[in-house]
């Protein structure tokens, strides 16, 4: 089992009555809610969250991309990711991921994630997500039905950019490019391993299975909403005569860790509450471009019974806040460290996953909150569940960094 | 009333239904973003006088895929398309809403095909100043109203009414397949350049608009009137919204039929 720590970078001081007095977090969001001199401060608590998490043996951390949002405010988790390659040493840095149907020409992301990983020596995770309708429709305006056509072709112009040997001219559909030729290269061959984050559309699982792309599920609504989309998949892969590898997919969770149950909803219940309150007030008007899901998949989900479960566990939930009491709903798992760590190996188990991405981080979690529950986590979680499924598969997507002794250490800086 | 005739016609893109009523001059109907899923009120008013053919635009229910239609070049050829298998040509073109964009566009780049242009509420612009109201990102309880003054009765025209579950289903992805090409069309703000082409419109142009479109502002019309080489006049309509056929067919049929007898 590898265990990833996921910021999501959110923005902790929304006001109490955001839901209230305003439509959304995304897209419409108020500008003039954000004070950029406390960004300042949550910037860096939270790069120190990650860097902390790091030094505490997690697998990897982890950075996203949102674009005009209030629970996310890493527009660019390169830049993030860049940062983390210097301060860290052992941990995979996992972008998850870089929306590359929004970049002209997408090899942007090609030359930054190389760098990303020259940098590291070579501890990238590749994320290509499709992204969501409000980052990439409505914040940046892309056509939906335009949208995951220029994905696979981004997809494809990236992956070839790292693999070809030679510059070569790129004829698609929507990128025309005399000259492809990214410098710098990545570190690890023939590429980074790629994680695709998705929803649950059909397309993305089978683009996951040709291309040998790990498959991740980042849904807020935890276990439960996850059951339905992971069936589905595997029985795609299934179909397809892929091997169930739990390291063929990923998984998101948040987690509170605290010495008793009772003891973790006390802590936890308010940054909970935050988060799916003020950081999931999502205005519904945003939810559906037209042509944004694909007509195979609107067919799936209203044929196949898994399918319409987990297009309801998508669908609906994020634009309903969740009631006072998140924490007994199982969108978020707290308790004492062996609660947590046996309700993530059922997770793990149930939805055979062998990539848990942890929110231990959610909504306005204090920085001491943040450490405590990752100090928690490491320490006494961590090593009940690290060694699951090791026995019995291999991860092939994981990052083949440098050897350790042959990578650059940055320097302090000279007083 | 008699019924409708429905001909299939083999154009670049695929097959195109092809809805066709009455005798005498002809008209091609261009229809807005629902499309055609069923016959309209305000095409019987005008096949009582005229030959009426509405041609399906891609994507709209009866008509081709869309999906190979990457840049207005592929939809302005492809709208000619439509246009030539409603064999209409040298006589009135109606183009309301996305049809209205696309008939615009024919009228200016094929003027002979063309001889009386009418745009009920086209798209095809944008004022920052004065935005078009954005019909892609609504909730669905909401877009009946923003488009129409009859949103109950737009809901069942749209609605499959069949309990048959295939049925259903099917009518669902044609209406949601609709949806899709005219966002496709029009992403992200509805403005496909049309105002640097509207120069080149030479016929008689008539722009009609609800009285309460909530979609497209009143100065709109002006502009496009202004633009166009061409006589234009502009005709408000009385309790109508952005659907001003759907909404008043009567009235907008009358207005219709005055224009095009005129000289």
């Amino acid at each position: 089992m590898k265990v990833l720590w996921f910021h999501l970078m959110p923005y902790t001081e929304l006001p109490e009555d955001f839901k209230e007095r305003h439509p959304g977090v995304w897209v419409e969001i108020d500008p003039a809610l954000f004070d950029p001199e406390r960004a300042h401060v949550m910037y860096n608590d939270f790069m120190d969250e990650l860097e902390f998490a790091a030094d505490r043996g997690f697998d990897g951390i982890c950075v996203n991309e949102h674009h005009s949002n209030g629970y996310g405010l890493m527009p660019s988790p390169n830049l993030i990711a860049s940062s983390l390659a210097r301060r860290t040493s052992d941990a995979a840095i996992c972008v998850m991921g870089s929306s590359v149907a929004l970049y002209d020409p997408p090899i942007r992301v090609a030359e930054e994630f190389a760098m990303i990983d020259c940098i590291s020596g070579g501890r990238l995770i590749a994320g290509f997500p499709v992204g969501t309708p409000m980052d990439t429709c409505y914040a940046y305006s892309r056509n939906p039905g335009l949208l995951r056509p220029r994905y696979y072709e981004a997809i494809d112009l990236i992956t070839r950019a790292w693999r070809e040997d030679k510059p070569f001219p790129y004829n698609g559909r929507f990128n025309q490019l005399r000259y492809v030729n990214p410098w710098p290269r990545p570190i690890q061959k023939p590429r980074p391993p790629v994680w695709v984050p998705g929803s649950g559309s059909v397309e993305t699982w089978r683009m996951c299975y040709e291309n040998d792309f790990v498959y991740a599920y980042l849904s807020y609504w935890g276990y439960k909403a996850g059951l339905g989309v992971m069936k589905g998949f595997w029985e795609e892969m299934k179909a397809m005569g892929a091997e169930p590898n739990p390291y063929h997919a990923g998984f998101l969770q948040a987690v509170g860790v605290a010495e008793s149950r009772a003891e973790a909803v006390d802590l936890y219940a308010e940054p909970a509450s935050y988060f799916y309150d003020r950081c999931l007030h999502l205005d519904p008007k945003f939810a559906r471009p037209p042509g944004y899901v694909s007509e195979a998949t609107v067919r799936s989900r209203i044929t196949s019974q898994v399918s319409r479960a987990a297009d309801q566990a998508i669908s609906a939930r994020p634009f309903h806040s969740a009631d006072d009491n998140v924490l007994e709903q199982g969108h978020v798992i707290v308790g004492s460290p062996d609660e947590v760590a046996d309700q993530l190996r059922e997770v793990a188990i149930n939805l055979n996953v062998g990539h848990l991405m942890l929110l231990l981080h959610f909504g306005n979690m204090s920085k001491d909150l943040t450490r405590h529950n990752t100090q928690l986590f490491a320490e006494r979680v961590l090593p009940q569940i690290a060694d699951l499924f090791d026995d019995e598969w291999e991860d092939k997507w994981w990052p083949s960094p440098m050897p350790s002794q042959s990578r650059a250490v940055p320097e302090p800086v000279a007083v | 009333m008699t019924a409708h005739a429905e001909r299939s016609a083999a154009v670049p893109g695929g097959e195109l239904r092809v809805w066709e009523k009455g005798a005498g001059p002809a008209i091609c109907f261009f229809a807005g973003v629902v499309g055609l899923p069923r016959w309209l009120p305000v095409l019987d008013r005008l096949a009582e006088a005229h030959r009426v053919a509405a041609p399906s635009l891609p994507g709209a229910p009866g008509g081709h895929s869309a999906d190979l239609l990457d840049d207005h070049v592929d939809w302005l050829l492809a709208a000619r398309d439509a246009h030539r298998a409603a064999e209409t040509d040298g006589g009135a073109l109606i183009g309301a809403s996305t049809g209205g964009a696309l008939a615009a566009d024919v009228a200016a780049v094929w003027p002979r095909a063309v001889g009386k242009l009418v745009l009920i509420a086209p798209f095809g612009m944008f004022d920052e100043a004065e935005p078009i109201a954005d019909i892609f990102a609504q909730r669905p309880r909401d877009r009946s109203p923003l488009l129409t003054n009859r949103p109950e009765e737009l809901d069942a025209y749209t609605a499959c009414g069949s309990d048959d579950a295939d049925q259903a289903l099917e009518w669902d992805i044609a209406m949601q397949r609709a949806n899709n090409a005219a966002a496709r069309l029009l992403w992200p703000l509805g403005d496909t350049r049309l105002a640097t082409r509207l120069g080149r419109i030479a016929c008689p142009t008539l722009l009609l608009r609800g009285a309460d479109d909530r979609v497209m502002p009143r100065s709109y019309a002006a502009r496009m009137a202004d633009a166009i080489s061409g006589p234009a006049t502009i005709r408000e309509i009385a309790g109508a919204g952005h659907m001003a056929e759907f909404d008043r067919p009567d009235e907008v049929a009358e207005a219709i039929a005055a224009f095009l007898a005129g000289g």
